[in-house]
């Protein structure tokens, strides 16, 4: 796992300086070393492999001269602080990451010790943006650490509106708000539903079906 | 019809009062704190206008995507105060036949114009994503099966393929052969099952049957193959369950000659056909820049002019070995999207021939014995062998700390899987970026303006699945 300094040229086309990243899953010893694990590594080993022994990575995907290692579509990640989220998204959308493909959080309250690059705490939530750049042929997923005690996060809404509806999801599950949402309601569960099912602390199963003017159990 | 409009109108101006109540104490709840700890959040229906939020309304209103002025808020030009006598606000579904499932859609419509629209979606939610969690890799392929039921086998691939990422597996080529060539035909069988409810949403019946019947001859081939007609669970971390049957490729020959011929006679039926094409050209028109920001994928946004298919940008298994060509479309239109998918197909039939031509052979698994199960053979011989397949059936296996995003071409979209984990033998987490789902969002963008006998084309073009949307 590489990790940038400020002085570090960054290899992501509108990442603002001072913005935390790295390339790969973090990972424990023993699990593969190389610096972002194969995403597709489903891709054949070449042994035997029909024809054209290319490498089966990213044949199509270009990559900047000197931009830095090579990196595996989807497994850049950007560490942004809570206040700068918004913003570094703002500018990776600038600097060509024109779609937002798919957010959504994670609760980390069972798995607290992970590994983040220097100067990010860990908290409970993350919220996960993975930005995608058509031109680049490019993923970027900005992992952006949202406390318990006040699990408020800015919307990307205004520069993503496709993020209505993955925002809404993770309120829903998670209850994490985004501010400057326009409407932020649950989305899957009913609309009195009582808490939030994908947090770690909420039991699975034996939860009574709450459901508007249903009968109580019978 | 007549009913439904009555009784939603008396709903909404019934249940007014108390809207704007909610709305309001929400409004004025600044500590996000009491936010979170509030669990009426407020209703997830369409509210009349002088109860919606102006945010709320500018989405709704679409001014916010009237691009390419941007994401500038445009206020002069959204009438908030719209008498609302004069707009009638209808429910349509959650059970109505051309909603594809249980989609709910509320519209608010000036006579037969729909003004507004808002899909209500969450009735088929069955919490999959939590009960990933709780079963372990091995298990989880028959959870994520389940999701996008009309093309189980891609659920199981993306899945597969991001535990293979986090364990760093690598495959042997035939099980990426077998994959692709699974992959491709579940692509056919859903285009086919999408043009025969299309064909029925826009009245043409025969087009259902005709639809079904080839489709039933991929579901044949499904059930030799995998033992069952959906929900597979055959594409495995890995590789896949089993080899392919014997005489596959006579099989799979025969399905590339019928549907290739079935597909003229669709030609002769749908594509030059003055009422289809009345119906379903310069409807439901949605832009390149709106697709885009709406996050749309797939076919919606290949339809739009934008060459972007994850076997061709990113390509994953062994999708940059085969010719095949990206279809797009110009307009953006009903008709672009019918005609991409109806061109998918003869790609995809292009892409099973050359799969057909070049399987290689080999294992169709990889030989991990911590990954995969031992062949039945060896478990009489070998004591390692029995207690390597009882471990991973009893426990499963393991899969390193870390996460990992993996994203793959669906006949939907961009399907994703956001895979981490914790070290343990089950998912920490497990999130499926699911394409109907969000392509969903670029329904009201679509119907917006149009007339209401319009919507159900409309709807069946965007070709949600529902359970992949409520997971």
């Amino acid at each position: 796992m590489s990790t940038a300094s400020e002085t570090d040229s960054p290899p992501i086309p509108g990442l603002p300086a001072g913005v935390a990243w790295s390339v790969g899953a973090p990972t424990q010893a023993g699990a593969p070393t190389q610096a972002g694990a194969p995403t597709q590594a489903g891709a054949p080993t070449q042994a035997g492999a029909p024809t054209q022994a290319g490498a089966p990575t990213q044949a199509g995907a270009p990559t900047e001269p000197g931009s830095g290692p090579r990196v595996q579509t989807g497994q850049v990640l950007v560490f942004p602080e809570l206040s700068r989220y918004h913003e570094v998204a703002e500018s990776l959308q600038r600097g060509g990451f024109e779609m937002l493909s798919d957010l959504c959080a994670v609760d980390y309250l069972t798995h607290p010790g992970r590994s983040l690059p220097g100067g990010i705490r860990p908290e409970r939530f993350e919220v996960v943006a993975n930005l995608l750049s058509m031109e680049h042929g490019r993923r970027v997923r900005l992992r952006v650490q949202v406390p318990a005690e006040e699990p408020v996060v800015d919307s990307l809404w205004d520069i993503y509106p496709g993020a209505e509806a993955m925002e809404r999801e993770a309120y829903d599950l998670f209850g994490i708000v985004f501010r400057g949402h326009p409407d932020l309601t649950r989305i899957l569960m009913p609309e009195e539903w009582e808490g939030h099912p994908l947090r770690k602390d909420y039991a699975v199963g034996r939860v009574p079906v709450q459901f508007k003017e249903a009968p109580g159990p019978r | 019809m007549a009913d439904t409009e009555s009784v939603g109108t008396a709903e909404a101006e019934a249940s007014q009062e108390g809207r704007v109540h909610t709305r309001e104490a929400e409004a004025s709840q600044e500590s996000s704190k009491e936010f979170v700890a509030e669990t009426s959040e407020g209703s997830q229906e369409l509210a009349p206008r002088r109860s919606t939020p102006l945010g709320e309304l500018h989405r709704e209103v679409g001014s916010v995507l009237r691009l390419p002025e941007g994401n500038v808020l445009d206020a002069s030009d959204i009438v908030t105060e719209a008498p609302d006598s004069e707009t009638m606000i209808i429910n349509m579904g959650p059970q109505h036949p051309s909603t594809h499932g249980v989609l709910r859609l509320m519209m608010e419509l000036d006579g037969e114009t729909v003004l507004r629209t808002k899909p209500v979606v969450g009735y088929l939610h069955t919490g999959m994503e939590k009960t990933g969690e709780e079963l372990t890799y091995i298990q989880g392929g028959t959870n994520v099966t389940r999701m996008d039921y009309l093309s189980p086998l891609n659920n199981e691939l993306v899945f597969a393929l991001a535990v293979e990422a986090l364990l760093g597996l690598e495959l042997p080529p035939r099980a990426v052969w077998i994959r692709m060539l699974l992959s491709e035909l579940q692509r056919v069988s859903s285009h086919l099952m999408w043009l025969a409810t299309n064909g029925m949403d826009v009245g043409s019946t025969t087009m259902m049957i005709f639809g079904f019947r080839e489709r039933e001859m991929l579901l044949a081939f499904f059930e030799k193959t995998t033992g069952v007609r959906m929900n597979h669970n055959f594409i495995r971390t890995g590789g896949t369950a089993a080899d392919l049957p014997d005489g596959w490729e006579d099989d799979v020959e025969l399905i590339c000659d019928t549907v290739v011929a079935r597909l003229d006679d669709y030609d002769e039926l749908l594509t030059g056909q003055p009422i289809f094409r009345e119906r379903m050209e310069g409807v439901g028109v949605l832009s390149a820049e709106e697709a885009i920001a709406l996050s749309a994928t797939g076919p919606i946004l290949r339809s739009t002019g934008i060459p972007w298919d994850l076997r061709r940008s990113m390509p994953y298994l062994a999708y940059e070995e085969v010719d095949f060509d990206v279809i797009v479309g110009t307009y953006g239109d009903n008709f672009d999207r019918y005609a991409v998918r109806m061109n998918e197909i003869r790609e995809s039939v292009g892409i099973i021939r050359q799969v057909v031509e070049r399987m290689p052979r080999g294992d169709y698994r990889s030989d991990d014995r911590k990954v995969t199960p031992p062949p039945r053979s060896l478990i009489d011989e070998s004591m390692e062998s029995l207690i390597h397949h009882f471990k991973i059936f009893t426990d499963g296996f393991k899969v390193p700390e870390g996460e990992v995003y993996v994203a793959i071409e669906s006949p939907r979209g961009e399907i994703g899987c956001y895979l981490v984990s914790d070290g343990s033998g089950k998912p920490y987490r497990m999130h499926i970026r699911a394409p109907s789902f969000v392509n969903l969002q670029s329904l009201p963008v679509m119907l917006r303006g149009g007339l209401v006998a319009d919507a159900v084309a409309t709807i069946s073009s965007v070709d949600p699945v529902m359970g992949e949307v409520d997971r």
